[in-house]
């Protein structure tokens, strides 16, 4: 029986001393009328060995491409070792770190993580982590609207450049609660969000202001400005960054004169592949004064009886199993292992690679830009500085692009056209520091003859 | 004592091998946009890191090393060979927004996983989206909400919760803007139904119970309670933390539920993490489809395609920014497909008799038993409010104590109605070998209690650490490592 260890001696031993005569009537207190008679179609067991091949068979299905798709989720070199530690069973097969005295690897790790993450968002504070960069938006605005006290009714701006897909989530799970989300638009020639979008809004209970850097069109923001105007509306300011462009870019605890509140986003660029779009992990900073709010777990350190360094979760009066329905967030299980790998990876990368790594990015992304402006039915469509994500306009259907692209094995970008009509035939596409000149020369190539056919 | 990585680091150190090579550190970004400053992130060898991760892997427990019988928490063995299956090239290199045509195998895995969780719960449709058992009550609760709504029926502002229940759930009931009323729990354990009837009215949204509930018995009344709660207009949410006890064996649909989560983590053996990542896929009866947490996978004649809010226009909406945790869908699939039709209900099966059986012998050894004239499901709860009187022990010492004799503690303190009580769940993938072996140590820690109680009161001994001072840390906030120097400000460019 898989993962069943039981011998039948042993299962009859078992029932001798509980006193009951088989298996079944264990479940004597179950109303027969509800007992399940025939198993519903489920299909028959696999071996290991049956399994493997079925799941091989599969994965060769998902069409492997030189990859320039980005927009939220970003192909990046993961060291060997992260996985390969992460994937240890004393990381993997833990559970929460409820027993601290027996959790101390993960405690101190997440210890750890907390130091870097908020470091590199040049902010006080960190939790242990949220579910993905999505939902740490969510959380982050739940938390402004808990701390801006002043505000009865509670009015979020949300650019028109957050990430189509984080706003649909906030949409999801703020629109539970009291709090408005109003939509700021973007400048059509900038691809930017301008202090005249916000000057024509109503100032009344504005408690937040969302920036996001880069933005989904990778843009970069005017931060410092934007950040000035929320201060000066009594607004607290969210940052929504990707966090390894923080190892070369502005981080938001340096944004304007007082530094963002709040920054928060999405960790997988930090060491998590793919996959499908997770398990990733959603991180979550903020200045110190605001720390009672922050949803989910937090790490501390502290002392043992011997007066030894030691680690524990710690203001756990915020969280569900304690406070309960007057707790921070319903947040329980969070992403551990994915914490895990991103602490590993940023180790091994230490502040100068990141940055390197960071830089790579934007130095291919600059390369590309101008291959492909030599391109003819191709137009960059947003002039000035941006990280590694490029939206160009195609004179042909967006979807033929892809299709043809696709066939030569490229995944040629992520079209808007769902999400942004405006703006026509859109492709949002990204390199990172994992193409070489070649790699940017077969896909320049490719789209120039997708063009033209 | 184990040193923090940043106590490892040292300026101009790195893992040279994993830093890709630029020719220039030259940018066209103007300096407003640009870092000033080094992030404090450690410099080390690539040995160090493997060095210093792998020895902190080592000061825990984990199911691969020890008995875990954390109480509500189904700490079964994780399989190998499922983790191997989901760590594929093909799966892993998938971009989540890569085109329907090239994701084939991912959406037939995720497409049969939705069907065979369809089968086991009893419900007519699934969405595998929520991250974790939490969101998936919050998606079970907004879905509620939203029923209510499309229905015009718009005075329904509560929600019931059991006393007993997880703390996720009224939680959960609040971040969807529900008021909450707890309903108390009889003397067998069982919902007070008086007090059901009691608290039922048109201002009831629906209630959440768990089968069997957090304090290991199954809900004898529950037809009852659901005739009650639908008579009301109201639904009933089934939180499957504790599917592992009833899986195969008796469905949620068929106990009148109409919206349920699954947290693969517990009864589908993906690996918890260390606190996560989890699962929470939810499932509802009939009436609950159209509102479903997009994107769920669809099949059609040309192969596997997503569902989206153009499709169900009703959905409560998007729960995460791709698909959820689409790894740990994977890898619950694939145990799904190890355990088979044949499996399903062994599950149950086996974690019931794991129980009752270490419950049969704490039992013999004069343990308290919190509800003991109840068959117990696949977990128990032992009360130790009389050792707390006589020996001055409390549940707390005798947690302590078990680590250092290898075990993990199992939950304590949950649920709060019982007093000084250790909820204990086995798990069916526990061999009868280390039952007795971890029922013969309590034996001993009790025995331990009246002889030398200091054994217990200092615990643990053999740990990393003696027992830690949670409330310095509450008090004096060290969330953050801060160097003696400050790292100086420099062109980090050089």
């Amino acid at each position: 029986m898989p993962f069943i260890p039981h011998t039948e001696q042993e299962v009859k031993e078992m029932l001798a001393v509980i006193g009951a005569t088989s298996v079944d009537q264990l479940f004597d207190e179950i109303p027969a009328s509800l007992r399940v008679k025939d198993l519903p179609p489920v299909p028959p067991q696999l071996t290991e060995m049956e399994l493997s091949r079925l799941m091989r068979a599969r994965a060769a299905k998902d069409v492997s491409a030189l990859n320039f798709m980005g927009a939220g989720a970003y192909e990046h070199h993961i060291p060997a070792a992260v996985w390969d530690i992460t994937s240890r069973g004393e990381f993997m097969t833990a559970y929460t770190p409820y027993q601290a005295e027996a959790s101390q690897g993960t405690l101190q790790l997440l210890y750890e993580y907390q130091t870097m993450i908020a470091s590199l968002m040049s902010l006080d504070v960190s939790n242990a982590s949220m579910y993905d960069g999505g939902s740490s938006l969510a959380e982050a605005i739940l938390m402004a609207a808990r701390t801006h006290r002043k505000n009865k009714t509670h009015r979020i701006l949300m650019p028109a450049t957050v990430h189509p897909l984080y706003r649909d989530v906030v949409k999801t799970i703020v629109s539970q609660q009291d709090i408005e989300i109003v939509e700021v638009p973007f400048d059509l020639n900038t691809g930017k969000i301008t202090i005249d979008a916000l000057e024509k809004i109503s100032k009344e209970n504005i408690t937040a202001l969302v920036i996001p850097q880069p933005n989904f069109f990778g843009m970069l923001e005017d931060v410092d400005t934007l950040t000035d105007w929320a201060h000066a509306h009594q607004a607290l300011v969210i940052g929504l960054v990707n966090p390894l462009a923080m190892a070369l870019l502005k981080p938001p605890g340096q944004w304007g004169k007082n530094g963002a509140d709040i920054a928060c986003g999405e960790g997988q660029p930090l060491g998590v592949p793919l996959a499908s779009g997770g398990p990733y992990y959603g991180f979550l900073c903020c200045k110190q004064e605001y720390v009672r709010q922050l949803p989910g777990r937090i790490v501390g350190r502290t002392v043992d009886q011997q007066g030894k360094q030691g680690f524990v979760l710690t203001l756990q009066a915020r969280e569900q199993h304690i406070r309960r329905a007057k707790a921070t967030s319903n947040i329980c299980t969070n992403q551990g292992l994915l914490v895990t790998a991103s602490t590993i990876h940023m180790s091994l990368l230490g502040p100068k690679g990141l940055r390197k790594v960071a830089l790579a990015c934007h130095q291919n992304g600059c390369a590309l830009k101008e291959k492909l402006n030599t391109v003819q039915g191709v137009r960059c469509v947003f002039p000035g500085y941006f990280f590694h994500e490029i939206l160009v306009e195609f004179k042909k259907p967006v979807e033929t692009i892809l299709t043809e692209l696709a066939q030569h094995h490229i995944q040629a970008g992520f079209s808007v056209k769902k999400y942004y009509p405006e703006l026509g035939n859109a492709l949002l596409i990204c390199v990172t520091e994992t193409k070489t000149p070649n790699d940017l020369d077969q896909f320049v190539s490719q789209l120039e003859r997708a063009c033209l056919n | 004592m184990s040193e923090l990585i940043f106590e490892l680091s040292q300026k101009d150190r790195c893992a040279r091998a994993q830093i890709p090579f630029i020719a220039n550190e030259k940018t066209d970004l103007p300096s407003e946009l640009l870092r000033k400053d080094i992030p404090l992130l450690p410099e080390t060898s690539e040995l160090q890191v493997v060095r210093h991760f792998t020895r902190l892997s080592r000061r825990n427990f984990s199911i691969d090393t020890q008995f875990y019988p954390l109480g509500s928490c189904t700490m079964k063995y994780n399989p190998r060979g499922v983790h191997r299956v989901a760590m594929l090239d093909g799966f892993l290199n998938r971009h989540p927004l890569a085109l329907e045509t090239q994701s084939q195998g991912y959406l037939e895995c995720a497409y049969e996983l939705q069907e065979i969780l369809k089968a086991v719960t009893g419900m007519k449709g699934v969405s595998l989206t929520p991250m974790a058992g939490a969101q998936g009550e919050f998606a079970g609760v907004a879905m509620i909400r939203a029923y209510h709504r499309a229905r015009n029926d718009i005075a329904r502002t509560e929600i019931l919760v059991p006393d007993a229940a997880h703390g996720t759930n009224p939680a959960t009931a609040a971040q969807c803007g529900f008021k909450v009323r707890e309903i108390p729990t009889d003397a067998e354990g069982n919902v007070d139904i008086d007090a059901l009837r009691a608290a039922v009215g048109p201002q009831t949204a629906g209630i959440m119970l768990t089968n069997p509930s957090t304090l290991g018995v199954f809900e004898q009344k529950i037809q009852e309670i659901a005739k009650i709660i639908h008579e009301a207009g109201a639904l009933l949410y089934y939180d499957g933390a504790n599917l592992n006890a009833i899986l195969g064996k008796v469905r949620p649909g068929d106990m009148g539920f109409d919206v349920m989560h699954i947290n693969l983590h517990k009864t589908f053996a993906t690996p918890h993490g260390g606190g996560g990542p989890g699962g929470g896929p939810v499932a509802v009866s009939e009436r609950l489809v159209p509102f479903l947490p997009m994107p769920i996978v669809t099949k059609t004649a040309e192969g596997y395609r997503w569902l989206t809010q153009d499709d169900c226009p009703q959905t409560i909406g998007r729960l995460s920014t791709f698909m959820g945790n689409a790894g740990i869908i994977l890898r619950a699939y694939a145990y799904a497909r190890l355990l088979g039709k044949e499996g399903m209900h062994r599950v149950a099966e086996y974690a019931t008799l794991n129980a009752n059986y270490l419950l049969a012998r704490l039992k013999k050894a004069g343990f308290t038993l919190a509800y003991p004239t109840r068959r117990a499901s696949h977990e128990f709860i032992i009360t130790l409010k009389n050792e707390a009187k006589e020996l001055q022990i409390t549940a707390l010492d005798v947690a302590k104590r078990l680590l250092d004799y290898d075990f993990h503690a199992p939950t304590m303190y949950f649920p709060l109605l019982v007093p000084e009580c250790l909820l204990i769940e086995p798990t069916e993938t526990e061999s009868k070998h280390i039952l007795d072996a971890f029922a013969d140590v309590l034996i001993r820690i009790l025995h331990e209690a009246k002889t030398h109680p200091e054994l217990l009161k200092n615990a643990p001994h053999n740990l990393p650490v003696r027992r830690l001072d949670e409330v310095k840390a509450a008090r004096e906030l060290d969330l953050v490592y801060r160097p003696q120097t400050q790292c100086t400000i420099e062109n980090i460019s050089s």
